[in-house]
């Protein structure tokens, strides 16, 4: 690819444009669809003929889509903070550490990053609900804790070993446990990829569907995507199609928002294993 | 999310700079380390067990036994009956050949098209930045969230795609449907193939490439003899996790037809009996019978690995 023609250029370039027009069509359709008005709602036309902020005014008023975004905020975030912290500690004794076990604890990762989840439901269904945390915050994030891990303990170990070892070995040195090495000195040069970890954990928990409807039952715990199934029209012989589309578009923001920020980082996370493998 | 776990699994095989430090057999030191070692893995661990292990254990045990949660006072150990009900049942076998049928167009077509995007992506000269920005929204966003897109794009009279097919109603027969199901999970999921197998195709070395071309070897030649088996462990890794992961497929389903039709797949069919059904002993079965399907998925996938299969003995060499 040394020399570029003019034709190569446009055939790339063309390639490009076919790429991006692909990706944001069904995303440009949904925003479109909760700009329109109640009557234009059946027109199937790509661009609104009349903008209103209806839609998003509608859901934003509503408790039955303001408190489970609330849900989704919290579950997330909490849930993404425990997942990271306990695979950071992980990751660390699986990059730096020699102990018994080191395989056992990466195949229980593989195994659960492959787990079909359907599978739990039914148990965890039962368990939770003799627990007393079936329709809780807990009762999900103990789920995405798990589900985060197998993901941060790779993507950790991952980054921990690009970090420089005398470092560590320095502060051993100078009289640190390993434990201290670990807070003072590896902790701080990890956190860019801790920051990548926590964006893909909190994806995952962000996007949960199955997990979500299947163990709430009321606002009080469901989360977004799980309370857009409950929508109600004006009347029952109306779907809500507007609010449903505005609260896809809200729930979709905060994704775009990493995107755009953290691209770099999201694909340095998602290959980080594949490159060398 | 939950569609995108696997990617970064891969990771053990990888060599990493880093030397582990050579271990005397057991001082002091080696001991402790062993201890924090086996601290610091302990909460991820024993949160991993919890919410798999531990159910899956629970889920065998009720797949044995009669429970209706609508009869709860009926619930008894039924041995293998359950099995033998969900096995000669026809939603079952209908629903694990809409799963199969998804899966493997789904991943063949993805696989494809993530190797175009791949090269999309490796040879642009300009706005790179945009287009693996823009390539990541589909990757990112909330499967349900394009799910009602694509569903009111298919509304007859409502969506630009139904119009552009004449208004007939896809999501109403088996077939259109499935192909429906189909084109929203390519969309979904090309964008994360693609950036594997980028990550892959970076690994080619540019000299070969240069190499072959001079002895005139044609593009496409190239790609074969070359650019392919160097990529085939990627190519690999890729595969498994997409094929598992489409095999679970659920949001798309549960959004676009909620398994009418003829749609249902494997997980729509364990949740609608449990959820509808209330039975918690035909559920579990299904989540077993799913289990294992998902085993002999892997198995086949690691035996191909060979050597190279995540998790291997890579993990020792550094």
């Amino acid at each position: 690819m040394a020399v570029i023609t003019p034709r190569q250029r446009t055939g790339w370039g063309t390639a490009n444009l076919v790429v991006i027009a692909l990706a944001l069509l069904p995303v440009f359709w949904l925003v479109s669809l909760s700009f329109k008005t109640p009557a234009a709602i059946l027109d199937p036309s790509l661009w609104p003929a009349q903008w209103t902020w209806g839609n998003y005014s509608g859901i934003l008023r509503s408790s039955q889509f303001l408190r489970p975004l609330v849900n989704s905020i919290g579950i997330g975030i909490i849930s993404t903070i425990i997942a990271v912290l306990f695979a950071s500690m992980a990751a660390y004794a699986v990059a730096r550490l020699a102990f018994p076990g080191k395989r056992v604890l990466v195949g229980l990762a593989l195994l659960i990053a492959m787990f079909p989840q359907i599978a739990l439901v039914t148990p965890m269904f039962t368990i939770e609900r003799s627990l007393g945390l079936f329709n809780t915050w807990f009762g999900l994030i103990i789920p995405y804790v798990a589900f985060g891990l197998p993901l941060g303990i790779y993507t950790l170990s991952a980054f921990f070993r690009e970090i420089p070892w005398e470092l560590e070995k320095a502060a051993k040195m100078d009289g640190a446990t390993p434990f201290q090495a670990f807070i003072r000195v590896i902790a701080p040069l990890a956190a860019p990829g801790m920051v990548t970890t926590a964006i893909l954990v909190f994806l995952i928990c962000w996007s949960d569907f199955l997990l979500a409807i299947s163990f709430t039952s009321t606002i009080s715990s469901r989360t977004a995507p799980a309370a857009m199934e409950y929508f109600s029209g004006g009347s029952v012989f109306t779907v809500p199609t507007g609010p449903i589309a505005a609260a896809a578009v809200v729930i979709t923001i905060p994704i775009i928002i990493f995107v755009l920020f953290f691209q770099r980082r999201i694909v340095a996370g998602l290959t980080s294993g594949a490159v060398k493998g | 999310m939950s569609t995108t776990t696997p990617a970064v699994t891969t990771e053990t095989a990888g060599g990493g700079p880093a030397k582990r430090a050579k271990k005397p057999p057991l001082s002091e030191g080696a001991k402790a380390e062993r201890r924090l070692g086996l601290l610091l893995i302990t909460p991820a661990v024993i949160v991993m067990l919890a919410v798999t292990a531990y159910p899956v254990i629970y889920a065998i045990f009720l797949s044995l036994e009669r429970y209706n949660l609508e009869l709860p006072q009926d619930v008894k150990i039924i041995g293998f009956a359950n099995y033998a009900a969900v096995l000669s049942s026809s939603y079952w076998w209908t629903a694990l050949e809409v799963t199969v049928i998804i899966t493997v167009i789904s991943v063949s077509i993805t696989l494809v098209l993530g190797m175009l995007l791949a090269q999309v992506l490796h040879r642009t000269l300009f706005a790179r930045g945009l287009v693996r920005t823009v390539s990541l929204i589909p990757y990112g966003i909330v499967t349900v969230a394009a799910a009602y897109s694509w569903q009111y794009a298919w509304t007859p009279g409502q969506g630009y795609l139904a119009a552009l097919f004449n208004n007939n109603a896809p999501l109403t027969s088996q077939a259109q449907a499935i192909a429906v199901i189909i084109i929203a999970e390519i969309w979904k999921t090309t964008p994360f193939m693609g950036l594997l197998l980028l990550a892959g195709l970076s690994l080619v070395p540019e000299d070969l490439q240069k190499a072959a071309r001079v002895d005139g070897a044609t593009a496409w030649q190239r790609f074969t003899k070359i650019t392919l088996p160097l990529m085939k462990p990627a190519i690999l890794v890729a595969l498994l996790f997409r094929t598992l992961d489409s095999f679970r497929i659920f949001d798309n389903i549960f959004i676009l037809t909620n398994g009418n039709n003829g749609t249902a797949s494997v997980s729509t069919l364990g949740y609608d009996n449990l959820f509808n059904a209330l039975n918690l002993g035909i559920g579990s079965t299904i989540s077993i019978l799913i289990f294992i399907c998902v085993a002999i998925i892997a198995t086949i996938f690691i035996l191909g690995f060979g050597t190279a299969a995540p998790g291997s003995d890579n993990l020792d060499r550094r």
